[in-house]
C-alpha cells in the first residue's frame, strides 16, 4: 500500500504541473458541449431552392408563397427556363429545383390533374432528401386545400383520408439539445480518459522512465493502479463538469437518479481506462498509441447509436456494436437523463460494463511486462 | 583482497538470441562483492543485453545466472530489491523536482520516511544542489544529472548497482567526479557493475571483461591485460580485441 501511495503521489505531481493536461480536463468540455450540441443537429434548414416557373399564375405564385413560408427553404432562383434552374444547381446555388409547366392553373382546373418536376441535387444526400420530402408535403398539403376549394361541399368525403396525430415521449418537443448533450458528453469522457491513460505509459516507454520502473520491486497491479486512480479521478471531474454545463446551459436536468448515472460512470470509466491501459502495452511511442486509440474512437463514435440509429445499421453491424462500450454508456445516459430509469431497467448495460472493465484490465495487467 | 571472497554476481554459459541473431553468447564469469566491474565493447557487442539479463529486465535464453544469491529466471523480483539500475538514457522524472525523485525512488524501494528526508537531505548536501533541490531535474545540467542519477540508484543500499555507460556526454571533471562517487560505494561494500567506451575509466576498474561479438574476448585487471596483450595503455588492448570483431556497429 505505502509503493501505491508513493506512485499515487507522483502521478498526481506530474498531471498538476502539466499545464495542457488541466486545460485539457476543464476548457475541452466546456467548449465542446457549447459549441457540438448546436452544429449537431439533424433539423435541415436554409435548403436552397430554384424554382421555374412557367405558368405565372395566380396558382402558382400561390404554391411558391406556400412554399417559401414553410421556413424550411429560401428561395435562390426564379427562372422562367429549366435550364438556369439546372444552372444554379450546377453552381452550389441551389440543392432543389422545382419545375411548374405552362397551363400549370388551367389544367388543374379543367382537368383536375397536373405535374411538377422536382430535380433534387444528391450530393448532400441527407439535406437532398429531407429537402424533397418536406417540399411534396408542401405540394401535397395545398393539393388538398386546392380540393376543398374546387370540389364542391358535400356532406360525405369523397376521398376518405386517415390522418395521423403524434406526440413525441420523452423529449416532447423533439429538442436535438436533449438528445445530442448526453450523448456527446459520454464520447468526451471516453476520449479523455482513454487518451490520457493510453499515453500517459506509453510516454513512460518514450522517456526512458519506465526502464527504471522496471528494475524496481514495484508490483505490477500497483503500477496500473497507480496510473488508473488518478485518470479516473479525471474522468469523473469531467463527467461532472459536464453534467453541469448542460443543467446550466442547455437545462437539462436528469429525471432520474444522479448517483445511479454517478455509479454506471464510476465502472464505465475502469472499462475505457483498462482500454487505454492495454493500447500502451501494445505500443512503443506516443504517436502509435494516438493513432491506434483515435482509430477505435471513431469506431466507437460512429457505431455507438449517436449519431445513426443502431436499430437502423445492418446486421453485422449491429454486431459490432455490441463490443463498443461507448454504445451502452449512450444508452445509459438517454435511459436515465431523458426517460428517469432506474437501476433496474438499466442493469444489463451495469453488468455488460462491467464484464468489459475485467476483461480489459485483466489483459492490460497480463500483457504489461517488466521482464522482457 | 584478503578477505572471503563472495561472489555476487555468477554467470555460466548465459546467452540471449533474438531469432537467428545471438546477442550474447555463451557468457560465464563471477563478480565479487566490493567490486568495481567493468564490461567494454564496441557497440553492439552485447554489453546493454547482458546487463539487462542480470538486472532482471529481460530473461535469457540459455545458461544460468545468479544475481545477489537470486536466480535469473524464477525470482527476478527479489533481484530488483537487492540492486540499483542506471541506464544509458536518462531515467528520473525530469518534471519532478530533486526532491521530489528522492522521495519516490526511495519510497518504492521502501524507505522509511524518516531514512527518505535523512538520506535525501545527504544526498543533496554531498553533490551540492542545495539551491537546487527544489527545480525541476529537467532543468539540471547533465553532469548533474548523471550524478544525481547514481545516487538514487544506490539510495536504498543495493547489493549491486548497475551502470550501463554512466558517463556518456559529460565533461572529463565531472566524470571524475562521478568515479569520486562509485568508489564512495564500493568503499561501502556495494558492489558495481559497469559498462563504459571510456578506456581510462576502465583503467579505474578492479577487474574488466571486454565483449566481442557476445563473446568474452578477454577478462582480468587492467594490469594484467595489458601485460597479456603487451600493451602500454587499455586503448591498445581495446583495439588489438576490437580489430577482430565481425559485427559492425549496430
Amino acid at each position: 500500500m505505502r509503493t501505491l501511495k508513493f506512485l499515487l503521489q507522483k502521478e498526481f505531481r506530474q498531471i498538476f504541473r502539466d499545464k495542457t493536461i488541466i486545460a485539457i480536463i476543464l476548457v475541452m468540455p466546456t467548449i465542446q458541449l457549447l459549441i457540438l450540441p448546436l452544429a449537431a443537429n439533424y433539423e435541415i434548414k436554409n435548403i436552397n431552392l430554384s424554382i421555374t416557373d412557367h405558368d405565372r399564375s395566380a396558382y402558382s405564385s400561390q404554391l411558391i408563397s406556400k412554399i417559401t413560408a414553410s421556413g424550411y427553404f429560401k428561395l435562390t432562383g426564379y427562372n422562367d427556363s429549366f435550364k438556369e434552374s439546372l444552372e444554379n444547381i450546377e453552381s452550389e446555388k441551389a440543392d432543389l429545383t422545382l419545375e411548374i409547366p405552362a397551363n400549370f392553373e388551367r389544367n388543374l382546373i379543367r382537368e383536375e390533374e397536373q405535374k411538377v418536376f422536382l430535380a433534387v441535387n444528391a450530393i448532400n444526400g441527407v439535406k437532398a432528401n429531407l429537402g424533397g420530402a418536406y417540399l411534396s408535403t408542401i405540394i401535397r398539403n395545398y393539393n388538398q386545400d386546392l380540393r376543398m376549394e374546387l370540389i364542391p361541399q358535400t356532406k360525405i368525403n369523397p376521398l376518405p383520408v386517415i390522418q395521423t396525430t403524434n406526440s413525441n415521449w420523452y423529449n416532447t418537443l423533439l429538442n436535438y439539445n436533449l438528445f445530442m448533450v448526453p450523448g456527446i458528453l459520454a464520447i468526451l469522457v471516453t476520449m479523455i480518459a482513454g487518451f490520457l491513460s493510453a499515453l500517459n505509459i506509453v510516454k513512460e516507454k518514450e522517456m526512458g522512465t519506465i526502464e527504471q520502473i522496471n528494475v524496481t520491486p514495484i508490483k505490477k497491479i500497483h503500477f496500473i493502479l497507480g496510473k488508473l486512480i488518478p485518470f479516473w479521478i479525471m474522468g469523473i471531474i469531467v463527467f461532472s463538469i459536464g453534467l453541469t454545463l448542460s443543467r446550466v446551459i442547455y437545462g437539462i436536468v436528469p429525471l432520474g437518479s444522479i448517483p445511479l448515472l454517478y455509479g454506471f460512470i464510476a465502472i464505465y470509466l475502469l472499462a475505457v481506462l483498462g482500454f487505454g491501459l492495454l493500447i500502451s502495452t501494445y505500443c512503443d511511442t506516443q504517436q502509435q498509441a494516438m493513432f491506434i486509440a483515435f482509430f477505435f474512437v471513431m469506431i466507437f463514435v460512429l457505431m455507438g447509436g449517436l449519431f445513426t440509429s443502431i436499430d437502423s445499421m445492418p446486421e453485422w453491424a449491429k454486431t459490432v456494436s455490441r463490443f463498443n462500450p461507448m454504445r451502452y454508456l449512450i444508452e445509459v445516459m438517454r435511459m436515465v437523463i431523458l426517460k428517469g430509469s432506474n437501476f433496474k431497467d438499466i442493469r444489463f448495460h451495469f453488468l455488460i460494463i462491467a464484464i468489459f472493465a475485467v476483461v480489459l484490465n485483466a489483459w492490460a495487467l497480463w500483457n504489461y511486462r517488466k521482464t522482457s | 583482497m584478503i578477505n572471503m571472497k563472495e561472489l555476487v554476481i555468477e554467470t555460466r554459459n548465459l546467452s540471449k538470441r533474438f531469432g537467428d541473431f545471438i546477442a550474447v553468447d555463451n557468457i560465464s564469469f563471477e563478480v565479487n562483492k566490493g567490486e568495481i566491474f567493468g564490461f567494454l565493447g564496441a557497440n553492439g557487442a552485447g554489453k546493454t543485453t547482458a546487463m539487462r539479463m542480470l538486472c532482471g529486465l529481460s530473461i535469457p535464453s540459455s545458461g544460468d545466472a545468479m544475481i545477489a544469491g537470486f536466480d535469473v529466471y524464477k525470482e527476478t523480483e527479489s533481484i530488483k530489491k537487492n540492486i540499483g539500475y542506471m541506464s544509458q538514457k536518462f531515467s528520473l522524472y525530469e518534471n519532478l523536482t530533486v526532491e521530489e525523485n528522492i522521495q519516490f525512488f526511495g519510497g518504492i524501494y521502501g524507505l522509511s520516511n524518516s531514512d527518505i528526508k535523512e538520506k535525501g537531505r545527504a544526498l543533496i548536501q554531498k553533490l551540492g544542489l542545495e539551491s537546487e533541490s527544489r527545480k525541476l531535474v529537467g532543468s539540471l545540467p547533465l553532469g548533474w544529472k548523471q550524478k544525481l542519477s547514481f545516487s538514487v540508484a544506490v539510495i536504498h543500499e543495493p547489493k549491486i548497482v548497475f551502470l550501463d555507460e554512466p558517463t556518456g556526454g559529460v565533461d572529463p571533471l565531472t566524470r571524475r567526479q562521478f568515479w569520486d562517487l562509485i568508489y564512495e560505494a564500493a568503499d561501502r561494500g556495494v558492489t558495481i557493475f559497469v559498462t563504459t567506451h571510456y578506456m581510462d575509466e576502465a583503467e579505474y576498474c578492479n577487474r574488466i571483461c571486454i565483449m566481442v561479438d557476445g563473446k568474452i574476448g578477454a577478462m582480468g585487471a587492467p594490469d594484467f591485460l595489458k601485460k597479456k596483450f603487451r600493451a602500454s595503455s587499455m586503448d591498445e588492448v581495446f583495439y588489438e580485441l576490437a580489430r577482430g570483431a565481425q559485427r559492425k556497429d549496430a
